[in-house]
């Protein structure tokens, strides 16, 4: 097992360089870097501007070297010295950008993939095991309702409701007086009182996937031989339940969890803006209309190695609660 | 007979499946008789019903499948509740058809009383749980043990089953054991609570031949040990001769000829259990390869539409005019040989 781990961490990092240097690339393919789109804006605005003053930050900024130099030196500042380079529209280092909206951006989805999953799993066992029932027949068809609306749009529908019927501003993850404040106690509770809306709409479509999925599988697993057998064995219907084919439909959540916590960071950037949630995905989509590419790539780095790390959690995960997986 | 060693007596059992494409008479009118420390052999071809019947014993007929008629009277022997031991004389008779199939007598019986082994002993295990797991929670619910006390009679039962190294295999899940050893496994976990009926519903059918003799052999080793009796299901007849001492015949839902052991094979009357025992290969038939082996003409009915009068009456090779006109009742020709046909009125 620890062998198999150590395994797999040696060859998560190739991955993770190949990774780098796509990312590094994508993001300059666009034409132009940041400061032909910012000259761009600022001539929009009817600005004058002084192309030596554009050469000089040009110089400064590195962006005249050729693009290997320019992946090299972020790549050292970010291994030797954690500097994960500049953020160019926010004249801030990124490290100091990133970590608060990278947080912030794990609470809201682990926090709504639990709630998700604790709402599905149930619900998906009661619809399996009363199939063709009226509450089966409810469920389902609020759950394809769930995987058919896109979550902006209900979180439109929410702030349109909140604000409109209950005087009620849900926008944000905190009040405007602890939006700049250091973490305190009291800026946690702020942070609860603002979370649920987002987890909330978010919860409501992954639980919706995971009812599906608990469902289908708990109803082909019901069928199995090992389930007449415990009930052979004069288990109550609910312990046979919960114990075996539950047990074992449940496998999938556990393979999946790696790629659909990425699934939902990325899935909540619409939302985020709606919401106006400080969250990654607003501060990543400006990051690349403006060009801003040590801020951009970062961000899109660390999405990947998180998606990197999860598929190992959850390949761990799920060798441990399936033992017919062999790990070498 | 004596009433006294009478162990579970089916009578007119008619087990139902309601289905969108219509019903299924899947047990239509099945009459059964086990007696204690005995094995009942059920034989018949794929579909009449042999599963089925099993299940109502048990009550765990499949969903959509309902007991529409009968009795399945069980005479189960009480325990001490100290010792656990069985006394002879304290019997106390129920129906098993007449209870709730959840609820908690029926629940007290199953696994306890009346245990079953299936036929896919690769599918029928936990994939998931280990054997100690699947073994232990029988025993702990059944009895007032500790998890640990448990343990040591999960590992004392795949002793007694013929487990290799039990204290070992107690901790492996089923995919990490032959399939031999996983039927093992399986008749250990029904056994562990010394059940007065064993169902076994075709055991050893996916075990290859040497296999299938090891646990034959085990079973009736552990049904003289623990006194119990074995309902065996098979479409073998070989494995009946070795394992029944009285076997029962069914054909589409009914039972149709029910005898000894002995009786069944020298003195077979039903058309059907005749055609049955010339369906076996003989060592003496190779000399004459021309000859085909017998085979019963036609195949088995659609359950949904059975036909009327004898169900075998189309497929007969004996049949008079009122075979398909009326319900041949069930004859009895002589001290322990019954059987549902005309010929014998
Ligand atoms: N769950 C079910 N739903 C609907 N019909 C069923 C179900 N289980 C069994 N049947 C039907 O009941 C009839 C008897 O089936 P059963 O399984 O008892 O046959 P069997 O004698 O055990 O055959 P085999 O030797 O193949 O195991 C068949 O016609 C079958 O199609
Ligand atoms: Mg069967």
């Amino acid at each position: 097992m620890l062998g198999y781990v150590l395994r797999r961490i040696a060859i998560m990092i190739p991955t993770l360089i190949v990774i780098s240097i796509i990312t590094f690339i994508i993001i300059q393919l666009p034409p132009g870097d940041f400061l032909s789109s910012y000259a761009a804006s600022l001539r929009a605005q009817g600005e004058v501007i002084d192309e030596a003053e554009i050469r000089v930050m040009r110089e400064r900024y590195g962006l005249n070297q050729p693009i290997y130099v320019q992946y090299g030196k972020w790549i050292k500042g970010i291994v030797t010295r954690g500097d994960w380079g500049q953020s160019m529209s926010l004249q801030r280092p990124v490290k100091d950008l990133i970590w608060q909206r990278m947080t912030l951006s794990m609470v809201l989805s682990v926090v709504s993939l639990l709630v998700g999953w604790f709402i599905a799993i149930p619900l998906g066992v009661y619809s399996a095991t009363h199939q063709y029932s009226p509450l089966d027949y409810i469920v389902t068809f609020i759950s394809f309702m769930g995987i058919g609306t896109p979550s902006f749009l209900l979180g439109l529908v929410v702030m349109f409701v909140a604000m409109n019927y209950m005087g009620l501003n849900v926008g944000g993850l905190f009040s405007d007086q602890f939006i700049l404040a250091p973490w305190s106690w009291a800026k946690v509770v702020d942070l609860l009182k603002h979370l649920w809306i987002p987890v909330s709409i978010l919860a409501f479509n992954g639980t919706a996937g995971g009812l599906r999925t608990t469902r289908a599988n708990l109803l082909d697993e019901l069928n199995k031989p090992y389930v007449e057998t415990a009930y052979a064995k004069g288990l109550t219907e609910r312990r046979v339940i919960w114990k075996y084919p539950v047990r074992v439909a449940l496998n999938p959540f556990f393979s999946t969890v790696g790629w659909e916590l990425a699934n939902l960071i990325s899935g909540a950037t619409l939302l985020s803006i709606v919401l106006n949630l400080q969250t990654e995905g607003p501060m990543l989509l400006n990051a690349l209309t403006a060009q801003d590419m040590y801020l951009a790539g970062s961000f899109l780095f660390l999405l990947s190695v998180m998606t990197v790390v999860g598929t190992l959690l959850s390949d761990i995960l799920l060798a441990w609660v399936d033992p017919r997986i062999r790990m070498t | 007979m004596n009433n006294s060693d009478l162990l579970l007596q089916m009578k007119d059992l008619k087990t139902y499946f309601f289905l969108d494409e219509g019903t299924v008479k899947a047990v239509d009118g099945a009459d059964l008789e086990i007696k204690a420390c005995s094995t009942l052999g059920v034989v018949g071809e794929s579909g009449c019903g042999k599963s089925v019947a099993a299940r109502s014993i048990m009550r765990i007929v499949a969903k959509g499948g309902r007991i529409v008629n009968g009795e399945i009277m069980f005479h189960q022997r009480l325990r001490d509740p100290e010792t656990g031991s069985r006394s002879s004389n304290l019997v106390d008779v129920l129906d098993l058809a007449a209870l709730n199939p959840h609820g908690e007598k029926i629940r007290s019986i199953r696994g306890a009383e009346i245990s079953m082994v299936f036929q896919e002993p690769m599918t029928s295990l936990s994939p998931v749980h280990t054997i100690g797991n699947q073994i232990g929670e029988v025993v702990s619910l059944h009895q007032k043990l500790d998890s640990k006390q448990a343990r040591e009679k999960a590992i004392d039962m795949l002793d007694r089953v013929g487990m290799p190294l039990p204290q070992r295999t107690i901790d492996r899940y089923p995919h990490e054991l032959s399939g031999g050893m996983r039927q093992r496994a399986m008749i250990a976990m029904a056994l562990s609570c010394h059940p007065s009926l064993l169902i076994a519903d075709e055991p050893t059918t996916a075990l290859d031949v040497t296999t299938e003799a090891q646990i034959l052999t085990l079973m009736r080793q552990l049904q003289e040990e623990l006194g119990m009796s074995i309902m065996f299901i098979t479409h073998n007849l070989g494995v009946i001769a070795q394992m029944a001492d009285r076997v029962a015949v069914m054909y589409l839902g009914k039972v149709v000829e029910d005898a000894s052991v002995e009786d069944l094979f020298y003195k077979p009357l039903h058309p059907y259990t005749q055609a049955l025992l010339q369906s076996i290969p003989r060592l003496g038939a190779k000399k004459d390869r021309n000859q085909r082996l017998a085979s019963i003409r036609g195949s088995v009915p659609d359950p949904y539409n059975l036909p009327r009068g004898c169900p075998f009456h189309p497929r007969c090779a004996r049949r008079l005019d009122i075979c398909d006109k009326e319900e041949p009742p069930l004859v009895k020709v002589d001290t322990g040989h019954q059987v549902r046909c005309v010929l014998y009125k």
